[in-house]
């Protein structure tokens, strides 16, 4: 029964912490499946995240924070779309900008704002986006096994969170069962040719990276407003990037992002929980090395050694119409 | 196909652009000072004058930009064979272990100038193996090397707590650190250059690296323009499709430019961890590998570029430190922000007023451009 126990445990604090990065991958998934290349994952999550902390800590009110999140990462996400779209610049470059952009700002200006070191004021009650409970939880709690999963589990998350899941089939039905979504995936393979068929390749790109803009803004959001209190400098530490390793695990689709999500969730969760203490079979495994996982598995997959991860065709590459 | 955007003469093309891209970016980090209710010229004359104003803070200058002309030189080599290497930290990381290495064997029997040249073939080494694995995969398994060199400085970053943690850190102490050097390990400082120029110097980091960063960027100029490597990293760079038509061998190429590169990067840890803390400490590259991007925009990947562009990101380090002692609601990190509007205009949004400047150009003495452009079509 212990065991048992820990393991909900375990698997309560991996839903957790993948929620950002299933948001993240997500957005990750739009811009690069019509072409744009997002290492800016980090920083326009960042940016929410201080955008969310500062407005709901002003307001009281933590849809005030998600505005505000989701309003600044768009417009970080513009800034990209403006420099890589219609300037034609290097995608990897403009998305290193805005890292540093936002990692910068957020300190200096929750410094001049809050003079609390870099942090936002403690948030609490409405500020936040609290947990949820289902409904029938509370009733079902007693009951052995599916109360644990169903109470303890599946219940008791914050809303952003249950949202985060629901957008994993909601992204597919809109990329592989939707006229916008399949000129996006064509757009990232062949911008050409949808040219050709009369459709503004850079219209639609645009409209792609404001889909990211929303979702990192939402990633922002719950990491203040739901698994913080307030924003925290630099508070993504690199959650940006292991969203965009889960995106290329997954080979830029859905619903293999969001495993890829809660495998660099579990490994999250399972690095905390056997910190210092032995594993069986194994022993001591350093938590450095579980740290590191994520980012190796990635290698790895890039290498090609457990399957081939293939990008959109036309990533990387600004669109220059035939003249 | 004709390439996007027609030519400028040389000296608004490497002049007026850059110049005008860094003036908007300084303009926009004026608008965040201004944002915190401080006013922006006034915290460029005290930012200029804590880094120029003394030769103290010259010489603090000057050790940062010991470190951003190696960062700044790792990335244009990439650049020039169209290859972005964004792991310069991880390498500089991993180089230092290379030069703690180095130092921790040979100080107590070696004088310093012979630990040196041991210790720049580490740093070079170790930096280098560790661009080696990202070069291998993106010249062989077409892994995309940007991607791979991000996880690599994270995977550096844990591989270097570990060791510092659990291997270097000498017993009995609590910080992850090595023990610091002998004399044998330790570079001299170069404060006597700056007083023979008639400037006092009192005590400060500016070491015997800075040299070598000057003789690695006149090496890479040579290397890049005056050999027949250079010329095929360039072919390369320019054209991947051409270089292969040539009989460049792809992986060859891929693999010998991330080595420079990355043993470049790592060369950087010479001058932290030899030059000044004179041990080897958790972070101590905190972000240098990552300005190397914005210099070598800049400075448009030309030692003759970068070197100045990393003096001015050095002026950056060492006058925010000093803004921030006058200004408490700036601290170092408006740095941070300065790097990534530079990064953004100097790099992204590169052709952003190219237009505009053309059609300047074109309506001041229109034969001029229209000659360019015939040339343009004939190619």
């Amino acid at each position: 029964m212990e065991f048992f126990n820990t393991l909900i445990f375990l698997l309560d604090s991996t839903i957790r912490l993948s929620v950002p990065l299933l948001l993240a991958a997500l957005a990750g998934l739009y811009a690069e499946r019509s072409g744009v290349f997002d290492i800016g994952l980090e920083g326009k999550m960042l940016a929410g995240a201080f955008a969310a902390g500062a407005a709901a800590a002003i307001s009281g009110s933590a849809w005030a924070g998600l505005l505000a999140a989701v309003g600044i990462a768009v417009f970080l996400s513009l800034v990209h779309g403006f420099a890589s779209i219609t300037h034609r610049g290097n995608q990897i470059v403009s998305g290193v900008a805005i890292n540093f952009i936002a990692a910068g700002s957020t300190i200096i200006l929750g410094q001049a704002w809050f003079a609390q070191g870099g942090r936002t004021p403690s948030l609490g009650g409405d500020a936040r986006f609290g947990s949820i409970q289902l409904p029938f939880a509370e009733a079902l709690s007693g009951v052995p096994l599916v109360g644990d999963l169903y109470s303890d589990l599946l219940s008791g998350h914050s809303l952003i969170a249950y949202i985060a899941f629901l957008l994993v089939p909601f992204t597919w039905w809109v990329l592989f069962r939707t006229r916008f979504g399949l000129r996006l995936r064509a757009v990232g393979e062949n911008p050409a040719a949808v040219d050709t068929a009369g459709i503004s390749v850079a219209w639609l790109r645009y409209r792609a990276v404001i889909c990211t803009g929303v979702l990192t803004g939402l990633a922002g959001t719950y990491l203040a407003l739901s698994q913080n209190a307030g924003f925290v400098k630099d508070m993504t530490a690199g959650r940006g990037f292991i969203a965009l390793a889960a995106l290329i695990f997954a080979k830029w689709r859905p619903v293999p992002v969001m495993f890829a999500c809660l495998l660099f969730g579990f490994l999250d969760a399972f690095s905390i929980r056997v910190q210092g203490t032995g594993l069986p079979l194994i022993g001591h495994v350093p938590v450095q090395f579980m740290q590191a996982l994520p980012y190796i598995l990635t290698v790895v997959l890039l290498a090609g050694f457990i399957g081939r991860a293939e990008p959109p065709r036309a990533g990387g590459i600004p669109y220059v119409k035939e003249r | 196909m004709s390439a996007p955007y027609a030519k400028l003469p040389a000296w608004a093309d490497y002049g007026l652009i850059p110049l005008i891209n860094l003036t908007v970016a300084f303009i926009v980090a004026g608008l965040v000072v201004l944002l915190i209710g401080e006013n922006p010229l006034r915290a460029a004359v005290i930012l200029i004058d804590g880094a120029v104003g003394r030769g103290q803070s010259i010489a603090y200058t000057l050790y940062y930009a010991t470190s951003f002309i190696f960062t700044g030189l790792a990335v244009a080599v990439a650049f020039h064979c169209g290859l972005f290497n964004i792991g310069g930290e991880g390498q500089a990381y991993i180089g230092g272990l290379g030069v703690a290495l180095v130092c921790l064997t040979f100080d107590s029997i070696l004088p310093w100038w012979l630990t040196f040249p041991i210790a720049i073939a580490g740093a070079a080494l170790f930096g280098a193996a560790w661009a080696f694995i990202p070069a291998y995969l993106q010249a062989r398994r077409g892994s995309h090397i940007v991607i791979t060199t991000i996880m690599f400085n994270f995977i550096a970053a844990s591989l270097m707590v570990y060791l510092l943690v659990n291997v270097l850190k000498p017993a009995g102490s609590q910080a992850p650190q090595t023990r610091t050097f002998l004399e044998g390990g330790q570079l001299p400082k170069l404060n006597w250059l700056l007083e023979a120029l008639g400037l006092s110097v009192r005590s400060s980091p500016f070491n015997l690296s800075f040299l070598l960063a000057l003789l690695a960027a006149f090496l890479v100029w040579l290397l890049i323009w005056r050999t027949r490597l250079g010329y095929e990293i360039r072919t390369r760079g320019h054209s991947a499709k051409a270089a292969r038509y040539a009989g460049v061998s792809e992986t060859r190429i891929i693999v010998i430019t991330m080595l420079v590169s990355g043993a470049l990067a790592g060369m950087m840890a010479l001058n932290p961890v030899m030059g000044d803390q004179n041990r080897l400490a958790i972070d101590f590259v905190s972000g240098a590998g990552f300005v190397g991007i914005a210099v070598a925009l800049m400075g448009r990947s030309h030692p003759a570029g970068i070197v100045p562009a990393a003096i001015l990101f050095g002026i950056l380090y060492q006058g925010g430190a000093e803004l921030a002692f006058e200004m408490p609601g700036i601290s170092r990190d408006m740095i941070v922000i300065i790097q990534g509007l530079v990064i953004l205009f100097a790099g992204a949004l590169e052709h952003m007023f190219r237009p505009g400047i053309q059609g300047l150009f074109a309506s001041l003495s229109p034969r001029s451009i229209a000659v360019e452009a015939k040339q343009g079509e004939r190619a």
